[in-house]
């Protein structure tokens, strides 16, 4: 299973209190599915402010990009740019 | 007169949130910054607008509206807007990010949290403890062209924008749900941009200008004056820092504790988070916690500035570092690179690092001839460096062969930095023609796929792939036509310098250039182009190390740089000079952050300094030959031509820089920007 961690209270505040857990997903996609069944509301926090790093890279709104069973997953806030 | 509009002519029921600049924005946040409703947030902002027929009668009719305003209480400072007896902005604005809910509201809109490790331990077992407090100024893009647009609401629905931005789409969206109106009834024009830096990644005149055209029937131009500009477009942040570094004997940091407030202006949204996110990424460093808050005053609302919030928590984080390596005796940039994050180093908000081109930057600084030569008499020399993620995201480009054989490139995105130059050199490589015989055009929202805005340093990277993406369907399809007119496989052709090169040795055929497939597409299948949109991921971040020298006149406060390097990791350079610009322009307005550049208001909050005149940019004259250094020893996997956003790293060193040299020749840590010649005569007079 993916280890996922998050350093947004934005997040933590749904998971109850929780910035680490496990999740068996094999693409974006299936995480945030998950997490929402988990937490209802966090899928859609992830989906629409959310950036996620796997294995250190950072992915935004890519609901393909898979996810190995042991990758690190990280949620983070979105970035853009001036 | 035509027309008269206000915020009741706006769509203000929509709660949904736009990517624009450097965070979501709240569509009705932008309408009621447009035009206010009820509530006027800062001196400045509009309540209403006219159309005429001539400005004079335009002048006229404002005249005659009449606003009943009630003075109330307000603040324009960030410390001053956190403090529990400040005036509020909105009676409603409860904090998020805090666990629990607080029961009053106040001006701090969100606090965002980081951390990792333990730092109270880290700092209770610490050989050095660094600590200050630091401040930013508000500043402007400055970018040369104020605010701009036409707007013409057509009889049947149709509505057209002309407008200097740095994404057409992000103002069709903005616009059209301002004005309720459907996207496709919309086409946004993107005219020649004159500067942009950020501050054009949202509207201020496009939505007043169209509803003023559906209410006159007329098309409608407005045009802000720079004074209006200052008054009531964003600028970026000021800001407030507490920074605390430990360190163990050897200068290895161990901790860190940031508290980061960043001026929103009057509404939320500025960049402490990103300022927060990228304050230690060029630190490998254990022990973290860094608290961003965004706070409301009555401010114009800010805006992207280039790395949005960086180079305010950079100011600090490199003035606490250079504090260090004094203590420590020890050279700053040998520190750095001690300390300096390398391949698989994590970073604060959870991203891997995936090279060592901080370090190679940090080196090739060390190596240069300037930081080699010595510090001339009377002056000091200044060291720091900066980080920014870069961005990838949507993007949508066309190539279209011409029957010539020559090829035109159709860009989503409005150029700011010469990414057509940069657009056609990679598809003139791709599809092996000269550059001479590849040109680049921005097309309007109607005339090419989706794209997001001109910023992040995202346009060599996302859109230069969807280019690059195109080039290679065309490609194909030409070896497809060579294979058609050779009646052979298209797998034996190969394309390269130009031409399809026929592999099947049954074939005695000559090479076929692009200009003969080109003149007998009509026979091979017709037009020859293709259009890629993607949604690039995979934009590596960048690096760069500044050195600065400086004089002071003693007399006068005034500081003279007298020379300037800046070194970057900039992955493959695609366009080597246009590179060098930007890093130099960055560079430009990051001295001008550290030396000038400041929002003056009076007692009443009134802005004071609108203008050229009085708020005081750099100009060519004020500044030496900024050299540069492309460090080019990372370049991008995830880019067919390796290229990585190199438009934002040059604006996070300077202030640093600047800062650090000031500091060592006044004899006392500089911790307040702008750097001014009263406030460096002051320091200079009191000692340390």
């Amino acid at each position: 299973m993916a280890r996922v961690q998050t350093i947004s209270t934005r997040v933590r505040d749904l998971t109850g209190g929780l910035a680490e857990f496990e999740v068996e997903a094999g693409s974006v996609r299936a995480l945030i599915r998950e997490l929402d069944e988990r937490w209802p509301g966090l899928g859609a926090v992830v989906e629409d402010d959310m950036a996620i790093a796997i294995d250190g890279e950072i992915f935004q709104d890519a609901f393909a990009e898979p996810i190995a069973h042991s990758s690190e997953v990280v949620l983070i806030p979105k970035i853009s740019g001036g | 007169m035509k027309a008269v509009v206000t915020s009741a002519d706006f769509n203000l029921a929509d709660n949904e949130s736009i990517e624009a600049g450097e965070s979501a924005t709240a569509v009705r946040d932008v309408a009621l910054n447009c035009l206010a409703d009820g509530k006027v947030l800062y001196a400045g902002h509009a309540v209403a607008a006219v159309a005429a027929t001539r400005p004079e009668i335009a002048d006229e009719a404002l005249e005659l509206i009449r606003v009943e305003y009630e003075v109330l209480p307000h603040v324009i400072d960030v410390d001053e807007a956190m403090q529990p007896d400040a005036p509020l902005l909105y009676d409603d604005m409860i904090t998020q990010g805090v666990t629990p809910a607080p029961t009053r509201p106040s001006n701090v809109a969100k606090k965002t949290v980081f951390g990792r490790g333990d730092v109270q331990f880290a700092f209770a077992s610490a050989a050095h403890v660094i600590e200050r407090t630091y401040r930013t100024a508000a500043v402007h893009q400055g970018y040369i062209e104020p605010h701009a647009c036409v707007a013409s609401y057509g009889a049947d629905g149709q509505s057209t924008v002309w407008c200097s931005s740095q994404g057409q789409f992000l103002v069709r969206a903005l616009t059209a749900k301002i004005l309720n109106l459907p996207l496709s009834d919309l086409k946004v024009i993107p005219a020649e941009i004159g500067g942009g830096f950020g501050g054009k990644t949202t509207v201020y005149l496009e939505p007043v200008a169209l509803a003023l055209s559906r209410k006159s029937g007329r098309p409608v131009r407005m045009v802000m004056s720079r004074e209006e500009v200052f008054h009531a477009s964003g600028p970026t942040s000021g800001s407030s820092i507490d920074v605390k570094i430990a360190a163990d004997e050897s200068g290895r940091m161990t901790a860190a504790e940031m508290n980061l407030r960043y001026q929103a202006g009057a509404f939320p949204g500025s960049p402490a988070h990103l300022g927060a996110m990228t304050a230690f990424a060029c630190y490998d460093v254990e022990n973290l916690a860094l608290n961003a808050y965004d706070v409301v005053s009555n401010r114009p609302k800010v805006a992207a500035y280039r790395a949005p919030g960086a180079p305010m928590s950079a100011f600090a984080v490199e003035s606490a570092i250079d504090e260090l390596a004094r203590e420590l005796d020890m050279d700053p940039l040998e520190l750095r690179i001690l300390n300096g994050v390398r391949k698989g180093s994590v970073t604060v908000y959870g991203a891997k690092v995936h090279s060592d081109g901080f370090i190679d930057t940090l080196k090739a600084i060390r190596d240069s001839d300037h930081y080699k030569s010595d510090v001339p008499d009377g002056q000091a020399r200044g060291v720091a460096a900066g980080f920014w993620f870069n961005i990838g995201g949507e993007s949508s480009a066309a190539v279209h062969v011409d029957e010539t054989g020559g090829a035109t490139v159709v860009s989503s995105n409005p150029d700011i930095g010469g990414s057509r130059a940069s657009m056609a050199m990679m598809a003139a490589e791709t599809l092996g023609l000269p550059i001479e015989r590849v040109r680049c055009t921005v097309a309007d929202t109607t005339s090419i796929g989706f794209s997001g805005s001109t910023g992040g340093s995202r346009v060599t990277f996302a859109t230069g792939m969807a280019v690059t993406q195109a080039a290679e369907k065309v490609v194909e399809d030409l070896k497809r036509r060579a294979a058609e007119i050779w009646e052979c496989d298209a797998g034996h052709v190969d394309w390269r310098d130009g031409a399809a090169h026929c592999l099947d040795p049954s074939k005695d055929v000559k090479p076929l250039k692009l200009q003969s497939l080109a003149a007998k597409s009509a026979k091979t299948g017709g037009p020859i182009a293709a259009e890629v949109s993607i949604n690039a991921q995979g934009a590596a971040p960048g690096f760069g190390v500044h050195i600065c020298d400086l004089e002071i006149d003693r007399e006068t406060g005034r500081t003279t740089i007298t020379r300037y390097t800046a070194a970057q990791d900039v992955g493959r350079a695609i366009h080597p000079s246009y590179v060098e610009g930007q890093l130099q322009g960055g560079v430009a307005q990051g001295v001008g952050w550290a030396l000038n550049e400041e929002y003056i208001y009076n007692m009443n909050g009134v802005l004071e300094n609108a203008g050229f005149l009085d708020y005081r940019m750099p100009v060519a004259s004020d500044l030496p030959m900024i050299d540069t250094i492309l460090v080019e020893t990372a370049p991008n996997p995830r880019h067919p031509y390796g290229a990585k956003g190199v438009g934002e790293v040059p604006i996070v060193p300077p202030l640093a820089a600047v800062a650090n040299a000031v500091s060592a020749i006044v004899g006392k840590r500089m911790t307040s920007l702008p750097l001014s010649p009263a406030v460096v005569t002051a320091a200079m007079e009191q000692g340390d």
